[in-house]
């Protein structure tokens, strides 16, 4: 393998080997890399994080459940075009200055190779994952109003992000490779705090990180925290300074933690009498 | 032949897909592995599956096939040739170290076969499928991810036998959100039936308006709506107890998606008499008459029952069976199903017993009944999946 494009995480992001190896086995293959993992373990975190190690530019394609696969390639303006015929602005022969690229169409036209991040796939139309294949494939589309051919120079770097809303594709799964982040274990995320905080005070950093994994433990509970709120948790007792002696008993700001008053009332219960029936 | 790993998968019913091994094939070749075997199975693993859910069937199948391998030279000889060649892209200053390494992990992968071998006397495989490895985990966790240990520093069969991902199976139990996720394919979208276009489409309208050099030209579409209606039956107490959390995510599911025309839940106790209860505590009173259920949702109505279906046989095969004291029936219990049978067209039976064990389970023999009414499946996201699937046949 080459050395310059070999991704080997960055200074605020702790990565896995697992992880590491696939970043550079799609890189390696030009293929786009899909990941899925639960809420908090750092998706969106890795394009960035990848954009920085590389040194390239990183374009992100939010995708809402209105979004079209061609918003990402080009829109036609019909609308301003319309407009300027009316009130005679504006060149209206010259259909060219009235298609604006999109996300993925400026990735493909960058003088230099980025990293392009699609993320939250899944929450686009089913069928939205299909209508991209041709253009992640080739790295290339049609104009059909200019006829025009955008190829792209760079390749880029694709990173595919998705919750598992819906089901993706599986003709748009083959052309991936594909990585599942799992929750970080005790002692990755001791590197990850490590990682955001520094100098965070160590029996504060264990306190809070024993709180934590008995909570997550609590299948009772409808929204496990997950890593940022453990990261704000953190900074919030950093802040107010209370005392971490028996940080797991008293809970303090457990609402960083828990967004659900449920979820309290439930940690509550098991804390007390080991189990919780609230469920039912 | 490596080959046969792939056709291997396949038989497992791991999906792989030409393309896909093509491409294992490339980055093999671009040597890839980094001539490490955990190095080759996270690769394998990255290329080859595209859904957690299948993790766990592919570390079995990873196991299977390479747990005949002993010694280096009974790696298949591409995997050999790949290993080799890996040499001259290795960093530079460490060519002298690589033999050694390959050597030490194939050590590390015969012992761990070894002590496989020990543990596991007499199974097909050193990795149980049927719950007798001792590093598989038992039970059912209904939560889906549990974190594991520290996975740095074992080897690619170690990880596999792990069966890390067990969690992840489809035919494991699910949370609210996969349940949701299943039902929302439970749609029947108005636009193939005949109705009027009366929802103004815009950006057909602008297209049209700029196609026509300006002058107006209005486009309508059919309003796209959910025309499934869903009549959900639930059994609620007793024997089913033990799947409460598990119904109770069915139920959260059902309810909490909005995308159904018409939703209507019901419970019964066991097996469906006279009444239909109107709270899940199925409380003498709260209650609607059977006939009137059947007489008011119009046959377009799909139904879901969901419970063991297991009782005494007296409950569903006598008069006066009904197991509530004092709430006699003269009409048998099959009877009453057989009426819903009737009625809707689309019914299925979701049963949150394993499917394995509906022959000889307590309560085998009115399972059997239903089940000959009713089709049936496990309440898991494979069956419900199934059961959705038949619900939408036309």
């Amino acid at each position: 393998m080459k050395d310059m494009n070999v991704f080997k995480g960055s200074d605020n992001y702790v990565v896995t080997e697992e992880l590491m190896n696939a970043v550079n086995v799609a890189i390696a293959l030009e293929k786009p890399l899909l990941i899925k993992g639960e809420p908090g373990t750092g998706k969106t975190m890795l394009a960035e994080a990848i954009s920085e190690a590389l040194g390239m530019d990183l374009i992100i394609w939010g995708i809402k459940s209105t979004t079209k696969a061609q918003e990402g390639l080009y829109v036609y303006d019909t609308v301003q075009r319309l407009y300027d015929s009316q009130f005679g602005e504006g060149d209206v022969k010259d259909i060219a200055q009235y298609i604006k690229l999109g996300k993925l169409g400026e990735a493909f036209t960058s003088e230099k190779q980025v990293v392009l991040l699609i993320d939250e796939i899944d929450k686009a139309d089913l069928e939205f994952p299909n209508d991209l294949l041709w253009e992640l494939d080739k790295m290339e589309f049609y104009i059909n109003e200019t006829k025009e051919t955008v190829k792209t120079n760079h390749r880029p770097i694709v990173i595919i992000t998705s919750n598992a809303e819906k089901e993706l594709p599986d003709a748009f799964l083959r052309r991936c490779i594909f990585h599942y982040i799992e929750f970080p274990d005790k002692q990755k995320m001791a590197e990850i705090i490590d990682v955001h905080f520094g100098d965070v005070d160590k029996t504060l950093a264990d306190a809070a990180l024993d709180a934590f994994y008995e909570l997550r433990k609590m299948d009772e509970l409808q929204k496990k925290p997950s890593t940022s709120e453990l990261l704000d948790w953190i900074q919030a007792l950093m802040i107010s300074g209370v005392d971490v002696g028996n940080l797991s008993e008293k809970m303090p700001f457990v609402g960083v933690l828990l967004k659900k008053n449920q979820d309290i009332d439930v940690m509550n219960e098991i804390k007390e009498k080991g189990y919780s029936l609230r469920r039912w | 032949m490596f080959l046969e790993f792939f056709y291997l998968l396949r038989a497992r019913g791991v999906e792989v897909s030409i393309n896909e091994w093509m491409t294992l094939v490339e980055a093999l070749d671009k040597g890839l592995a980094r001539a490490s075997f955990k190095g080759f199975y996270y690769l394998c693993r990255a290329i080859l599956i595209k859904n957690e859910s299948d993790f766990d069937n592919f570390d079995a199948v990873f196991a299977e096939y390479f747990h005949n391998v002993k010694t280096p030279e009974d790696l298949p000889e591409e995997f050999w040739k790949w290993l080799s060649e890996d040499e001259q892209t290795r960093d530079e200053g460490r060519g002298d170290e690589w033999p050694r390494e390959l050597e030490e992990i194939m050590r590390m992968f015969r012992e761990r076969i070894e002590e496989q071998k020990e543990k596991h006397d007499g199974g097909t495989y050193w990795i149980g499928t049927g719950g007798t490895s001792t590093m598989g985990r038992g039970g059912y966790h209904t939560t889906g991810i549990r974190t594991g240990g520290e996975s740095r520093h074992k080897s690619a069969l170690q990880i596999a036998g792990e069966r890390h991902f067990k969690d992840f199976r489809d035919d494991k139990v699910i949370d609210i959100r996969s349940f949701q996720m299943a039902f929302r394919k439970l749609r029947q979208y108005s636009s193939r039936i005949d109705i009027a276009k009366t929802e103004l489409d815009i950006d057909a309208t602008i297209d049209e308006t700029c196609e026509n050099a300006g002058m107006l030209h209005i486009v309508y579409d059919k309003p796209r709506k959910n025309t499934v209606k869903l009549l959900l039956l639930i059994d609620s107490d007793g024997s089913m107890l033990p799947y409460s959390r598990l119904c109770n995510r069915l139920f959260q599911a059902v309810s909490k998606a909005n995308h159904f025309k018409d939703l209507k839940v019901y419970y019964f106790h066991n097996c469906i008499y006279d009444n239909l209860y109107t709270t899940p505590y199925c409380k003498r009173g709260d209650w609607v008459e059977t006939n009137w259920v059947l007489g008011n949702l119009d046959s377009e109505y799909k139904v879901i029952f969901l419970g063991d279906a297991a009782m005494a046989p007296s409950e569903l095969f006598r008069r006066g069976g009904n197991a509530m004291i004092g709430l006699g029936n003269d009409e048998l219990g099959i009877d009453w199903l057989k009426k819903f049978k009737r009625r809707y067209k689309k019914c299925i039976w979701l049963n949150p017993i394993d499917e394995d064990s509906w022959d000889y389970t307590y309560g085998y023999k009115t399972i059997q009944a239903i089940k000959e009414v009713f089709p049936m499946y496990e309440l898991t996201l494979d069956g419900l999946e199934k059961g959705i699937k038949k619900l939408l046949v036309k």
